[in-house]
Order: structure tokens, then sequence, then C-alpha cells
């Protein structure tokens, strides 16, 4: 398998305070990667900047191009897409709109077979498709902000924190859908605090602390590594003491 | 402010006019900018700390100066005895004017001042006892004994008396109580009225207190120039006096003073040299001072003076808070048969969408309740309800047996009841310290005047006292001096709870506490709570992660939809069908 | 009062509070995309007008040049911003936007004129010029500091109306100027006589607002500036560039400024510093629109420009004072109906 996204050695500071620091990852095609850890380890930052948010120190490349000189307007259009934890929809317009604007940089034609596509991988939408993105509940505005994103046809699609705050049922449902996205052949770049939801769908995973990644395997490996157990597994391993 | 520079700054500027062979025209240029520092020193209270940005500052200027310039010509009233009535026209204009805008949020005030700023402008230039466009000529100069302020050196020592003054008294101001209310009030207004901050009256306190203080500068024009007239207080010279605070720097006391500098000067050599250049080119220097204000934005967007600070690497110094000094604390139930919230039957309504759908439950003394759901399935929106942020369309809420009717946040707060938030709330330019202190805001009563003149010292060393003892609590002592906004995410929530313990609440509200925890640190978050209620207090928590939830709560309440679905002890969710069904899904 | 006088009033008012609407409406547009409030467009006005009452004349309006100065400051920004990675075809987009353009312009422009150009050649080059000063003057001033808070972008806002004001009176000169009429028709209605030039200023407000309305609501690129509008990070996250959106609104505001110029200037003698307080009345308007409704904006302004017109009839002395307090009852009106809860964002 060719790597379709290669970061090595990033840093990345907020004025003094250095938030990552020289974190190495690849993600190759059709793959699904997991990075894990506690919220502030750096993990959001980190997405953010290989998107473009914010500037980075370091190398990333993403399908054979360097990707320094790109801003995010470029990453999109090379077909790097970002579900931010935040969600980041457009409030305001419906869920059509919304999706539309999603295709923003791809041709009419190709438009319209992804909005085929999002909407047989999320009925719901269909049928809200009319109403204001900021109306829906919270697992339907993830499912909104994933179908945007997949609007666009990218190759590599990292999600963000994507259970945050919305039912353990309804979570279920979200990973399942990443789970396929794999079939359709997108590669996922997945940020997680819930890490075993997110070890279960996952090939690969890297283990974030401080900024730093700490661990790094297969996800079967880490899920069985005591210390995540004990420290992201947290209250499922009762009785074991946390490092 | 440490008091050596202040010294310093003193001496040089009692100094600047005894050099021999200044010119004489370089008074007049710190004449003038003592001037607008003081109308500057208005706006970084009012644009730069508080967040409301006016145009329209010089306006009050005008009134400053044509109450003397009438007093003085009209009627022979002495300069010395219209200094309080040009304060007092100035500070009434400032509330009828406040009153009005001040409520207004984001850009409207802005938009708004430009336009009474301008109404004004023509008002002064068109009324009959002012003198139209011509003004009031013959104003008599300042005078002490017979020591007659004719000239720009000799009035110089009392208009920069009068900045070093307001300078203190400003900075006084800032640092106390009223100044942490205001402080807070540029990040919204909700956690600060959370607090018992009443916050349009502080919006209004600082509308007037940067009034005077152009008109205080006006007042000087007055006796400076022995003249009055419309043009320096129309909307041009409003926008200018913005530019200065914002060029120097718009949150700081000091930046006023230097940005006044700056643009004064900037503008005299403009005009002085550029027709040298380019030829007599009427307003050249117009051009050119906007080109260079674009440009100074675009290489120092937050001002000049914290660029200057952060170039010296100058900091401000810590407190160290004794903490040997006591608050009184509220008296606490004993067991828990007492019922401290009650809820019946709350119902929100937003436009057509049920947020909170007929809810009803209580929270009992020393006893830890957990609010679990959804996003969106109304617990935020519970929360709101109960701390009074939003009002409810129907049914009746119960805190230890008073209802609430409708009460605002600063009344609910009253009653010992104190929240956090899910989106953190700090202020995140003042330190953690400072933050923590806006919690015990209404266990200090010290108003604007006693902190200006520093009779609130007492007081202020027992809240912060307080704050220092709290943050302890929640082990963040060693970030006391940090500035909230360099905390992570995580910590930023443990100030949260820190600033609402402040409070002496008996009800703890909190919203999220453990997101952004690790494992180990919401061990130690649970741990904290479990010895809360066990010294008398009760809490009321929304929490998502379930681990940590089932086992701290003593009793859950889930919600769907804005509906009530379950309720109960921890054990009887994780088994209850419905709440499978609807929230936990099989994997619990 | 007399019936002729009220309608003549109201008609003259209806004309005024028209051309307002126009304004207010650029600066809702412009303030929802960019936050930048627009103190400028009130020089986009006068630019507009004078620059066509000059070419009426024959003369080259010396706008033209400022557009190519703006355009090589805006070449020398794009290749800064570029320094890293020169893409050749970024360049030369760029220098046909910001170089080739402008100078094409100045070159039609000095060919173009004489006493004897048609109206519309005039027209066309008098929007040319003004657009292509509006999009250089958001790549110049604005873009560089996109990120920075409102007030931030107001001062530079406030900057860059000083500069271009006194740049004007450099180009135009002190004295006031008048234009052309854009028709000599007129067709009367009762005791009043509708003007070609007042039916023009209907005609092309109502033409903007319904095509403003069919941009924003049906087309991809007016729905991407809203999307910007409503959020700018998930605008990019989507691809949307927020610098072509504000570039948009920039020639949208800078277009219809100057339209709303051209429509004025045969009417009223038009100064260089004229513009300001033109711009301002459409401002009002825009604050009582809330900053964010066109129609309500279109409707408040109609209100400014009646109120004008009885207040320089009846206390002509006040009237500026008259029009400018009028906010302040809307201000008490919008302030009681606040909402109580009131997030807010930077």
């Amino acid at each position: 398998m060719s790597a379709l996204l290669t970061v090595s050695d990033v840093h990345i500071s907020y004025g003094k305070v250095e938030a990552v620091r020289g974190v190495s990852l690849d993600v190759a095609d059709n793959e699904i990667v997991t990075i894990i850890g506690a919220n502030g380890a750096g993990k959001t930052t980190l997405l953010n900047a290989i998107m473009g948010v914010f500037p980075l120190k370091g190398r990333t490349s993403f399908a054979g191009t360097d990707m320094a000189p790109l801003d995010i307007e470029d990453r999109v259009a090379a077909g790097l897409s970002l579900v931010p934890e935040h969600r980041e929809l457009f409030g305001t317009m419906n869920v059509e709109d919304n999706l539309e604007l999603g295709a923003f940089r791809i041709s009419k034609a190709t438009a319209a077979a992804s909005l085929e596509r999002v909407y047989t991988l999320f009925p719901r939408l269909k049928e809200r498709r009319k109403q204001l993105a900021g109306t829906l509940s919270g697992g339907e505005q993830q499912m909104l902000a994933m179908g945007r994103a997949l609007m666009g046809a990218p190759k590599l699609l990292m999600l963000d924190e994507p259970s945050l705050g919305l039912a353990p049922i309804i979570v279920a449902d979200i990973f399942r859908i990443v789970g396929e996205l794999r079939a359709a052949g997108v590669s996922v770049l997945l940020v997680e605090q819930n890490a075993q939801a997110a070890l279960k769908i996952a090939d690969r995973a890297y283990v974030m602390e401080l900024g730093e990644f700490v661990l790094s395997g297969s996800a079967k490996e880490i899920a069985s590594n005591s210390r995540v157990a004990a420290s992201y597994l947290g209250f499922q391993h009762e009785g074991e003491s946390a490092i | 402010m440490q008091r050596l520079p202040l010294v310093i700054f003193a001496a040089l500027m009692a100094v600047i006019p005894l050099i021999p062979g200044i010119p004489p025209f370089w008074i007049v240029l710190l004449d003038n900018i003592g001037l607008a520092s003081l109308v500057a020193m208005g706006l970084v209270l009012l644009t730069g700390v508080g967040g409301l940005t006016s145009f329209g500052q010089a306006a009050f200027c005008g009134f400053g100066a044509y109450t003397t310039a009438v007093l003085t010509t009209a009627y022979g009233v002495s300069p010395w005895l219209t200094l309080p009535a040009s304060l007092l026209v100035s500070g009434i204009a400032a509330v009828l004017l406040g009153i009005v805008t001040v409520r207004l949020s984001g850009h409207y005030l802005p938009l708004g001042t430009i336009a009474w700023g301008i109404g004004l402008f023509y008002l002064f230039s068109k009324l009959e006892f002012l003198g139209r466009n011509d003004g009031i000529s013959g104003i008599p100069p300042l005078s002490i004994g017979s020591f007659r302020m004719l000239s720009p050196d000799t009035i110089y020592y009392a208009i920069w008396i009068g900045v070093l003054l307001a300078a203190i008294l400003t900075m006084n101001l800032l640092d106390s109580r009223t100044g942490r209310a205001i402080r807070a009030l540029r990040r919204g207004h909700i956690a600060a009225e959370a607090f018992g901050v009443q916050t349009p009256r502080a919006k209004l306190l600082v509308f007037i207190y940067a009034a005077v203080l152009a008109g205080l500068s006006g007042w000087f024009y007055a006796h400076l120039q022995r003249a009055a007239n419309p043009t320096p207080f129309g909307a041009q010279a409003g926008i200018e006096y913005l530019f200065i605070a914002v060029v120097g720097g718009a949150g700081y006391v000091w930046g006023a003073v230097l940005g006044a500098g700056v643009v004064i000067v900037l503008k005299e050599v403009l005009q002085s040299y550029l027709p040298y250049i380019f030829g007599g080119q009427s307003q050249l220097e117009t051009i050119v001072f906007g080109i260079l204000l674009v440009l100074l934005l675009q290489l120092a967007p937050s001002g000049v003076w914290p660029w200057l600070m952060a170039r010296l690497s100058i900091k401000p110094a810590s407190k160290k808070p004794d903490t040997s000094l006591k608050l009184e604390t509220r008296e606490r139930a004993a067991a828990t048969s007492e019922t401290l919230l009650h809820i019946e039957k709350a119902r929100k309504q937003f436009g057509g969408v049920t947020a909170v759908n007929d809810v009803s439950f209580d929270v009992n003394a020393r006893e830890i309740v957990a609010l679990i759901g959804p996003n969106g399935a109304g617990k935020s929106t519970t929360f709101n309800l109960i701390t009074g942020v939003l009002t409810a369309t129907s049914g009746k809420i119960f805190v230890r047996g008073k209802e609430v009717e409708n009460a605002p946040p600063q009344e609910v707060v009253k009653l010992g009841v104190s929240r956090t938030f899910q989106h953190v709330k700090l202020v995140p330019d003042m330190t953690v310290l400072e933050n923590v202190a806006i919690g015990a805001h209404l266990r200090g009563s010290s108003g604007a005047v006693t902190s200006m003149f520093r009779f609130d010292r007492a007081e202020e060393a027992k809240l912060l006292a307080e704050a220092a003892r709290q943050i302890a609590r929640v082990g963040l002592t060693d970030q006391i001096d940090q500035l909230a906004g360099s905390l992570s995410l995580g910590q930023q929530r443990i100030v949260e709870i820190a600033r609402a313990l402040c409070v002496d609440p008996m009800l703890l509200l909190l919203d999220e506490p453990a997101a952004g925890l690790r494992h180990m640190e919401k061990q130690r978050l649970a741990a904290l709570l479990r010895q809360l209620r066990d010294g008398g207090m009760s809490v009321l928590l929304v929490e998502h992660d379930m681990g940590f939830v089932m086992d701290l709560a003593d009793r859950i309440v889930v919600l769907d939809f804005g509906t009530k679905i379950a309720e109960g002890t921890p054990a009887s969710i994780k088994t209850n069908p419905d709440v499978i069904k609807a929230y936990l899904g099989a994997a619990a | 009062m007399n019936t002729t006088i009220l309608l003549f009033l109201l008609q003259d008012g209806i004309t005024n509070g028209a051309v307002y609407a126009l304004l207010g409406l650029a600066l809702v547009l412009v303030f929802a995309v960019t936050r930048v409030i627009l103190i400028p467009q009130g020089e986009f006005v006068t630019y507009g007008a004078l620059s066509y009452a000059m070419l009426a004349t024959g003369q080259v309006p010396g706008t033209v040049r400022l557009a190519v100065a703006m355009g090589f400051v805006a070449f020398a920004l794009d290749l800064y911003a570029a320094r890293k990675a020169l893409h050749l075809r970024k360049i030369a987009r760029s220098a046909a936007l910001n170089i080739v353009f402008p100078i094409a312009l100045f070159i039609a422009t000095t060919r173009l004129a004489g006493p004897t150009t048609p109206i519309a050649v005039n027209i066309a080059l008098a929007l040319l010029i003004v657009a292509a000063i509006g999009v250089f003057l958001y790549r110049i001033a604005f873009q560089p500091i996109a990120h920075t808070s409102v007030l931030v972008l107001l001062i530079a806002s406030v900057g860059c109306h000083l500069a271009l004001q006194g740049l004007g009176l450099v180009f135009f000169g002190a004295e006031g100027l008048r234009g052309p009429a854009l028709s000599k028709a007129s067709v009367p209605a009762g005791p009043l006589v509708f003007t070609g030039q007042s039916l023009a200023v209907y005609g092309l407000t109502i033409a903007f607002i319904v095509g403003l309305w069919l941009f924003f609501g049906f087309t991809k690129m007016g729905k991407a500036l809203r999307a910007t509008a409503v959020n700018r990070l998930g605008a990019r996250l989507v691809g949307i560039r927020t610098t072509l959106s504000g570039q948009i609104a920039f020639l949208l505001a800078s277009v219809i400024g100057a339209i709303s110029g051209i429509l004025i200037v045969p009417i009223t003698t038009l100064y260089y510093d004229t513009g300001f307080l033109i711009g301002l009345k459409g401002f009002i308007a825009a604050i009582i629109g809330g900053l964010v409704s066109y129609p309500l904006t279109a409707v408040a302004a109609i209100l400014v420009g009646t109120v004008e017109a009885f207040s320089s009839f009846y206390a002509s002395n006040f009237k500026e004072v008259i029009v400018f307090t009028l906010i302040l009852p809307v201000l008490v009106l919008r302030s009681l109906a606040a909402p109580a809860v009131e997030e807010e964002k930077d």
C-alpha cells in the first residue's frame, strides 16, 4: 500500500506553548487510522494543522505532493477533507444547500453523483433535506458534517471527535458508517477520545499524550496494551490502577 | 502598576518644560497629547476593557468645553467652579445616551455612536446660544490667585496632573471588584451575570466614566484655546480618539498616553514636512495618515503598547493573597432531608421547538445528581432555566422552597446556586486568580468610587484570599498567576469550578466538568465532588462519560428530546430498557 | 399643509431613500461576508459620480491612475504572499487582474475620453474604475488583517476612508461637480413630474434588490458568499476561498456605490467629501435593518430619505440633527426587543 498522507517530525506552537512536538504519522490508501488520547493532548491541533488551519513546522505530503505551499482551499481541492470538532455547518442554510456547498470545488455532474451517494449513506439527511442545518439534532448534524465533507469526493477524510456529545446509540451508527467508507475507497484519519469504539474499526492506531505520540501499532496491539487499557479505556477495566 | 515607573514618568513630565531652549511648540504638542490621552483613557476602559466601541467621545469633549464656555462667558462663573459643572453635564449626557446605547450589543453600538456623534456635532453648530459655527470665544484662562495660565506652558502642569491622576484612578478601578466585573464584560454577559454582576449597570458605569474623562479634556481644551467651536467635537475627531486608543493598544491605560503621543506627533510631522517633500498639495497628510494607519494595524494589530511590553519582556507582578483572611459563609443543611432544588413541569419552547418538555425532578441536600442524555436533549437548557439565563415557558422552579419566578441570574446566584459552563467562559487575558475572584463578586460590596481611591483594600484582600483558597482546593495553586487563556481546556474547566465555589454555593451546577480530563484527573475531580458533598454541598452535573457518572452520582435523571425518560440510581438506569434504547445502546 | 408639497417631499424622499437603500444593501453585504464596516462606501459614491462627471466633460479622472497604482501594490502583495512557492498560473492570474486589467482600463479611458463620448461609455468606464479600486482596496487593506477583530477592521476602514477622501480632493478639486442626466425624458403624474433620472433611480434600485436576491438564493457563488458569512471556517473547509468571497463582496459594494453616485450626480452637486455623509445615511438604514436584513434595510432607507426631505423643508437648519438622531428611537426599540440571551462570539 502506498502512503496517501505522510507527516514527519511536525511541531505546532501557540505563541510560546508547543502543543505538538515532533510527531510523525502516515495513512495509506484504503486505510483507517486512529489517533487516541485525552482532550488537550494535541490531537485536534494536529488535525487542524494538517488541514492548514494552523501553521506547522515539519514536512507534510499528500498523494505525493508537498503540502507546505498549499492553503486550506488547495488541500480540499487535492482531496483532503476535515470534519472539524465543532462541525462548522452553515446553520442558517438548509441541509441540501450545505451538501451542495460541500461540492463547491467539483463539477456539477460529479456533484450530483456525490449527492446520491451521501443520501444512500445517510438516509436521514434525505428526509430532512429542506430543514435548516442549525435545527438538526446533534447526531444529524454530525451526519451532515460528514456528508458535506464526502460531497467533495475526498481521498482522505479526517474526522475530529465524531462521537462528541452524541448518545452512545448514535455513536455506534456513526462508527458503522465510518467503517463502510473504506469500501467506498475513502481513507480515514480518526481522532477520538472514545478509544474503545475507535480501536474497533481502525487498522492502525497512534496514542498521543501531551503533544507526542507515545505508542503506535496495529489497532489490535494498541487495544491490548495494558497502559492504554488503564489510561484510555479507563473505567472499562475496573480495579486497575492508573499510571 | 508598580509605583517606581509612575514616579519616574511624572518626574520626567515635570522636568520637560524646564529644559532650557525647548521649543514652545513642543509644549503645545504635549498639551494636546495630554488632552487626547484623557479621552483615549476613557476609551481604553470603554472599548479595550469593556468591549464597547464608541466613535462619539468627541461629542462629550464638546459638552465639557461648551459648558465652561457658556458659564464663564455668559454668566461670569469662575473657571474652577465650572469644572464640576462640565463633568456633570458630560456625565448626564452619557447617562441619557448610555441608557439607550449600552444595551446594544455587537456592532450596533459603534454605529449608533457614529450617528449620535454626528447629530450632536450638527446640534453644536446650529444652536444660537453656543454661537453656531463660530462658537464661543473670550473664555477666561485658568488661574490660581493672581497666576493666570495664559500660555501653553503654564496650563501644561494642570493638564498633565489631570492625566496622571486619571491614569492612577483608572488603574485602581481596573484592579478591583468593580474592575473585574468591567473586564468580564467583553467576554459576554452570561458568565458575569451568573456571579451577580449587574452587566447593564457596569456598562453604563464605564460609559459615564469615559464621558467624564472626555468632558475633563474638553474643559481643559476650552481654557487652553480660550475658545470653543464645533469642529474639534465632530465625527472626525471622534474617530481619531478611537484610533489613538487602538494604536496605543486598546486594553492598556498607558497605551492611551503612548497612542496619543504617536498619533499626534505623526500628524504634526506629516503636516509640517509633507509640503516640503511634495509641494503644497492639499490634504496630503490625511492621505498619508490614513495609509500609515492601515499599515500600522497590519504590523501590530493589538497596538503599540503591548508590542513594546513584549519587546521589553515586562510582566505584571504576581499577587500573593494572604489566605488567613476569611469571608462569611452560609449555613449548611446537616442532613439530606431538605429538598434544595425542586423542578416542577419546567417547559421551554424556542419558536416551534420544545427544548425542555415538562421536566420535573428534585435535588436534595448533600446529593450528587447527574443529568444525562444526548446532545440537544435539553440538558444545558435545563441548566439555563434553573440559573435564570432563560425564562421557562411554563412550569415552576423552587430553590430551598422559594419559587424562582423568572428571576434573573444575578438573583438566582444569591440563593446559593452557582454554575460552570459547557463552553468555558473565562476571561482569557485575566489571571486564574482574577477569574476565580469574579465568583466572589457578591461577597463584596465596594463600588467604583471606593475602588478608585483605594478604600476597598481590606475587602479586596479577603476576596482574593477566598479565591486563592478555592484555587488551592481544586489543585491549581501552581497556575494561580497564569493567564486563564494559557491553560489547557481541561484545566480551564477546573478553574470554572473554583470560580463557582467562590460563591459559597449550596448547589453546584456543573456542565460537562470531566470533558477534556484524563482518567487520573477525572478520578481526582470525582474525589473533590464527593468531598464537597460530604461538606454539605449538592451537585447537579451534566456529563457524557458514563463511567464517571455511574461511579459518582447518587441519582441520575435521563433526558431525551427534552423529555425525562427515566430517573433512579445508577444501577437501575444501567438496566432501564428505555434508556438503553434511547441513549446507551447495546454497548453499555 | 399643501398636498402638492407633501407629495413633492415624499417623491424627493423616496428618490433619496432609494439611493440610501442601495448603499445600505452594500454595507450589509460587505459586513456579512467580511465583517468590515465599510466606511469608504461613501468614497465609492463620490469616485463613481465625479469620475463620471469628469468623463462627461472630456477629462480623464485621476481615479484611473489610482486604480493602476493600487493594482501594482496588490500584485506586489500577491507576489510576497506566494514567495515560498511561485506557481506560474497563480502569478499569471494575479498579473492579469492586478496589472493588465487596470492598465488596459487606463489606456481605454485616455483613448475614449472626449467631449463627445456617449454617456453609456462614460458610465461603463466610471464603473470599471471604481470596481477595480474596490477589489484592490480589499486586497491591500483588508485581506492581510481579515482574521482580526471587527474593531481593528473598522479602524482600518476609517483609515481607508481618510486616504481615499484625501485623494478625492487631489483628483476632483474642492469644487463641486454635476453630471449629465441619464435621460431627459419626464413623465407627468398629477401635480408631480417624474424625471427620467428619478425613474432610473427607482428602476435600478429594484433591479439590484431583485438581482441580489436571485444571486444569493440561487447561484453557487451567491450561496458560497452566504456560507462565508455564516461560517468562515466551514466555508474554507469546503474549499471556498474567503479572499475570493471578500473580493466579490467589495466588487459588488464598489459597483453599487458607483452606480448610486452616478444616479445622484445629475440631481445634486457632489463634492469630494459629500460621499461620507451619504454613506452614513445608508448606514443608518443598515443599522435600522440590523445589519442583517436586506428588505428591512430598504424600507428603513426610504424612511431616512423621507424624514430628510421633510426636515429639510420644515427645519432645514436641523436637517442633519434630525436625520442622525432618528437612530435613537430605533435603538431604543431594538434594545427593548433585544433577546434576553445573546451568546457573544469572537
